[in-house]
């Protein structure tokens, strides 16, 4: 493990931006996100969740897949792909970081989505660690940990210091490249660290949704699930308007559109929510015409359609970020709650 | 694939169109070079696209069996589907796939009896597995094909099914349509009622292709009968985007009717919701 006083960050910043783009959270307008550092510009750490999550660098919210050329019956069709870039998006929150893994599963499942293969292959994720979890805070639920936040370089601040510990070879490569401005941690810092995961521990331990257990959710019993009463209940609030599916970390519905930009026809793809009622409609009919069909493909598809497809894993990491953002205060943990115990009582 | 990216779509030229009905066509469709633009198996399905139109899913008719071209059967019914009832021999088209799994008639169906149970558009698919069977005879047992529409005028590839496939010795052929009409000889009555009429033995392997209620109804017939769910298929059709299990719209539970489907196996699609 290696360190830095937190006072010389700037200047850390400073060497990794000299070679690829850096993104740290910073503040615009009053809304802390994901941006593009430059000099000058003061990362705050001190917010735990960036507004939108760290999905957005690797699945955008549009990005560009074909161009078009039409005259008369010819098509011309050209690769239309946005720019690459190396960057290192710094600041990653153990759920975010955990997220990635999810995200993978999907678009690497063969065929590869190479447009996210791309980016991951381009991207570099220092995660910090959380040193006061919240009360929307629930990651702890699905096996992350909020003070040993993974990624490919995890970082702690602690006690005015920056504690650096590298992951992975992509990480043992930057770290390299950066070496010269960090001192080992030594004993002394390996033990701070230690102290300050344990202090963490502890705040995790009361938070008010310390307790949510999925272990109701855990194996067969998806039609039972799916039948279960409570979803009429449950939807009844909801106003569809997808803010939960835009700002989850791990929800990846798309949609892909054309363009027409007047020198040819753009053929982009896009955020789509499974919330809005012709994300599934046909000509011929919608297979979830509902609101409840709707709200409950939500989170069966994150509590038990993907973990079906993937060994178990559920689709949430426990941001808390649909409990912050819905506007009616709907959101995942009530589900768990509401379904997970009353269908058994 | 150019950049082995699957959402890119390549060229595709039409080089044919049949009216099969008054409202679906028939659209031939080859690589600018010539030949089938990818190989697939009967059941698998194409994107088609005009860009700036739309891009949708559509099952391959034609068998693998014919090098030279690929056929889509398409009802107009939508946006796209307008557009391409209007085009005219010579128009290029996108394209990308093939998608989604097949019949499995290398596995599961070889040296069986099959049946064949259509209903209007629904013919479309199962005319691949019926040019495949037809090619490779000698691999299948008895070959039966149950086939209705609203009028004769509906009847899909009309000519092909009422004259070479009924008068061949390879397969029977039992049509029906919904009403009765001037110079109509054959059955008229729905699909699951026509099913129930013949007397076929519960042990064939059964596919069934047709619009959703058509095929709850024929598969309740056929429980009736005594058929069995893990020898009966059928095909679902649901909006798709992506084509390969990730833009997340086209599932019926855990199951992606673009990737795990369209062919479903009615024992596994007895274990999924009932969404679609």
């Amino acid at each position: 493990m290696l360190k830095l006083p937190v006072s010389q960050m700037e200047e850390l910043f400073a060497s990794i931006a000299s070679e690829q783009s850096l993104y740290l959270p910073l503040e615009t307008n009053g809304l802390i996100a994901f941006s593009r550092w430059e000099e000058g510009k003061q990362a705050r750490f001190d917010q735990l969740h960036c507004a939108g999550s760290v999905k957005d660098f690797f699945f955008p919210q549009t990005e560009n897949l074909a161009l078009f050329k039409t005259s008369g019956k010819e098509i011309h069709i050209e690769e239309n792909r946005d720019p690459e870039e190396a960057f290192v998006v710094f600041g990653v929150r153990a759920c975010d970081a955990g997220s990635l893994s999810i995200l993978d599963r999907v678009f690497y499942d063969e065929p590869a989505d190479t447009f996210y293969q791309t980016r991951r292959r381009q991207g570099l994720i220092i995660t910090v660690a959380c040193n006061a979890p919240e009360e929307t805070c629930f990651c702890h639920t699905f096996g992350l940990d909020a003070a040993d936040p993974g990624g490919d370089v995890a970082v702690w601040l602690l006690e005015d210091m920056l504690y650096w510990d590298s992951r992975t070879e992509k990480g043992h490569a930057l770290t390299e490249r950066l070496r010269g401005l960090f001192e080992e941690a030594g004993d002394q810092g390996e033990e701070t660290v230690r102290k300050g995961k344990a202090d963490i521990g502890k705040i995790i331990d009361r938070l008010p949704l310390r307790d949510l257990s999925l272990e109701r959710f855990a194996g067969d019993g998806m039609m039972e699930k799916f039948d279960a009463p409570q979803w009429e209940s449950l939807q009844e609030a909801c106003l569809g308007c997808g803010t939960c599916t835009f700002v989850c970390p791990t929800c990846h519905c798309y949609d892909i559109r054309d363009f027409d930009t007047g020198h040819g026809i753009r053929r982009f793809r896009c955020w789509d929510s499974c919330m809005f009622s012709d994300f599934t409609l046909m000509a011929h009919g919608n297979p979830r015409p509902s609101r409840l069909a709707r709200f409950r493909q939500r989170f069966m598809h994150k509590l038990a359609y993907y973990p079906e497809n993937h060994e178990g894993l559920y689709a949430c990491v426990g941001c808390g970020r649909c409990i912050t953002k819905c506007p009616v205060s709907m959101n995942i943990t009530k589900v768990i709650k509401t379904l997970g115990v009353d269908q058994h009582a | 694939m150019r950049s082995g990216e699957t959402l890119i779509p390549v060229l595709g030229v039409v080089t044919e169109i049949r009216r099969e009905t008054p409202d679906v066509k028939t659209f031939r469709v080859s690589a600018p070079g010539g030949g089938a633009v990818f190989p697939h198996m009967p059941g698998q399905c194409a994107m088609l696209s005009i860009p700036g139109v739309g891009e949708a899913m559509f099952s391959i008719t034609t068998s693998p069996t014919t090098k030279a071209y690929m056929e889509f059967s398409i009802k107009q019914t939508g946006l796209l589907t307008d557009w391409l009832h209007g085009m005219e021999p010579g128009q290029q088209v996108a394209i990308r796939g093939p998608y989604g799994n097949a019949f499995p008639l290398e596995t599961e169906l070889k040296g069986k009896d099959l049946l064949f149970i259509a209903g209007g558009i629904g013919l479309a698919p199962l005319r691949a597995v019926i040019l495949y069977v037809r090619h490779y005879r000698d691999n299948y047992g008895k070959v039966d094909l149950v086939y209705g529409a609203r009028s004769k005028e509906d009847l899909v590839f009309y000519e092909e099914v009422s004259k070479d496939w009924a008068s061949s010795e390879d397969m029977q052929v039992h049509l029906t349509i919904d009403r009765a009409q001037e110079g109509w000889e054959g059955n008229v009555g729905f699909v699951p009622d026509f099913v129930r009429s013949l007397d076929f033995s519960p042990k064939c392997s059964t596919l069934v292709c047709g619009p959703p209620i058509m095929i709850k109804l024929t598969l309740d017939a056929l429980w009736g009968m005594g058929f069995d769910r893990t020898k009966t298929f059928t095909t679902m059709e649901l909006k798709m985007k992506c084509g390969v299990g990730k833009c997340g719209r086209c599932n019926i539970g855990s199951k992606y009717v673009c990737k795990d489907g369209p062919v479903f196996r009615c024992d596994e699609l007895a274990e999924l919701p009932d969404e679609y």
